[in-house]
């Protein structure tokens, strides 16, 4: 089952919906692991989207699992990449060849989703104009509010800082400038004093 | 007086008639000052002391939103309105002293915009001219489609054609020429914006045809000033101030509520920012509403009116005013 009901939180958490076909001339679906099933939900929905999309897909730890579907929807492009940062340039191709009326569709990790909608966003597509749907793992982004540095896929809470060393306390506090949710020093006021790290969600 | 917005003493220091149908009015502050700088899109409310009438008419600023010396605005003649253009037609004189509002801007331009699509119906063009010089400053791109009868009645047309001749297209209705919607949305560059002014017509079709284009909402930017239209006479209770009001023919429940020395909230007078929105305590009667602001469930309700532009008939309406 790759859908996750995230609990209510503060404002600034981002919350995702459920993808739905828009009218548009063409059509740009970015997605990771378990989002591909998103993407199969909504061609489905909708038969004739798929001549005018374009996929980027990225397995992650998903393998082979997804990619013969994948193939079998006939997207008009889709590209499987070996990584969201990897294929970065490729989608900021995509984005100044686009014009007004282009839907985007993000789906997959809340670390996907938040990194392609930043670029995205800067390619002047207003954030609330972009659909996301969650899919698969609830490992986040992590940004240390102290060194900066970025932690990738952090599950539990709370976790080591991989640039300063700090342990962090995973916050809901959220930034889409820097498309990660921000961690702060958890034994700041008492040195040493670390809370036994729990999965996230658990 | 809290409604509104901060009032300014001006003097009338230039009118020119821009053709048979626009006046154009410039405003300095009296006894001198600057006046305050405001963003592209921004109206002023003019006040006029029409004999026992006060009237409050929006109009759009369109001089240089930089330039604190004086403000201008242009006034179509409108000889079937209700007045307020006809009083500045042919009451107003060079000399003249008014009251004008604090700039207000319902119809900003999004600067996050890559470019800035502008389309422009009649004397809808007068925000464009003030949002033009700003993004000429700033140097953004923008690009104007403006449609108007003919060369005649175009106003600003020659101005636009020569100092703006690679951003400006111009389409004279009377000639046949119309504006290619579909092929002029298709293609625009992501981070394009729209924005349009002109009549009611013109705006729908330009906001649906966007819609149906897969624009998303948040790009397509509009204003259309309302004006109250006239309607049979009606008797309002306020409760609150406690005062039992009649809404003239040719008034509408705003002004009528002014005319009583009731302290009404309103920015737009046209239906269009929300800030005059007004509980109604009960009613019995057919509202008509005439606002963009109010939802079709919240009109259902019967539970709000806009007293700039909407109005009632019927047995009897009590607001919470
Ligand atoms: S004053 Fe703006 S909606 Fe009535």
């Amino acid at each position: 089952m790759s859908k996750f009901k995230f609990p209510n939180s503060i404002i600034s958490r981002p919350v995702y919906g459920v993808l739905k076909p828009r009218n548009g001339k063409s059509h740009l679906m970015i997605a990771d692991a378990e989002g591909a099933e998103a993407l199969f939900e909504i061609a489905a929905s909708n038969t004739a989207i798929m001549a005018k999309s374009h996929i980027l897909y990225f397995p992650k730890n998903t393998g082979q699992s997804y990619i013969k579907k994948l193939e079998k929807l006939n997207a008009a492009q889709l590209y499987i990449g070996p990584s969201y940062e990897a294929s970065v340039s490729r989608l900021r191709r995509v984005l100044e060849d686009a014009h007004v009326g282009l839907q985007v569709y993000l789906t997959g990790t809340e670390s996907l989703i938040g990194q392609a909608m930043q670029e995205i966003v800067a390619a002047g597509i207003p954030h609330t104009a972009i659909q996301t749907e969650h899919r698969g793992s609830v490992a986040r982004r992590m940004q240390c509010v102290h060194c900066k540095g970025i932690t990738e896929d952090v599950v539990t809470d709370p976790f080591v800082c991989s640039h300063c060393g700090l342990h962090l306390f995973v916050r809901d506090h959220y930034s889409r400038r820097h498309a990660a949710f921000q961690g702060v020093c958890v034994d700041a006021e008492n040195p040493g004093d670390i809370p036994d790290p729990v999965e996230l969600y658990s | 007086m809290s409604a509104g917005t901060n009032k300014i003493a001006v003097t009338v220091t230039d009118i020119i008639e821009v053709n048979q149908l626009v006046k154009r009015f410039k405003f300095e502050r009296t006894g001198g000052g600057d006046l305050p700088v405001f963003s592209g899109g921004a109206h002023t409310v003019v006040e006029m002391l029409d004999k026992e009438i006060t009237r409050l008419n929006p109009y759009s600023i369109m001089s240089d939103p930089m330039d604190q010396n004086a403000y201008t605005i242009s006034v179509r003649r409108d000889d079937k309105g209700r007045g307020g253009s006809l009083f500045m037609h042919h009451q107003v004189r060079v000399g003249d002293e008014m009251v004008i509002s604090y700039p207000v801007n319902l119809f900003a331009l999004d600067l996050r915009a890559k470019k800035h699509l502008m389309i422009a119906g009649g004397i809808g063009i007068t925000p464009f001219l003030a949002q033009i010089k700003q993004l000429t400053t700033l140097q953004y791109h923008f690009e104007l489609h403006y449609s108007v009868r003919n060369n005649t009645v175009g106003s600003y047309v020659d101005e636009l054609t020569s100092f703006y001749p690679k951003n400006t297209h111009i389409y004279y209705s009377d000639d046949g020429q119309s504006i290619d919607l579909e092929q002029l949305l298709d293609g625009q560059p992501l981070g394009t914006h729209v924005y349009i002014c002109g009549p009611k017509d013109m705006i729908t079709w330009v906001y649906e045809t966007a819609e149906s284009m897969g624009w998303p909402r948040e790009v397509i930017h509009y204003e259309e000033f309302l004006a109250p239209q006239s309607g049979k006479p009606f008797e309002v209770l306020l409760e609150q101030s406690n005062k039992t009001i009649q809404v003239g023919e040719h008034q509408s429940l705003l002004e009528a509520m002014e005319a009583a020395d009731v302290d009404a909230p309103y920015l737009c007078r046209g239906g269009a920012c929300g800030q005059c929105e007004t509980n109604v305590i009960s009613s019995e009667g057919q509202f008509i509403h005439r606002d963009h602001w109010l939802d079709d469930e919240q009109r259902k309700s019967g539970k709000k009116i806009m007293p700039c532009v909407s109005r009632f008939e019927g047995k009897s309406l009590v607001l919470d005013r």
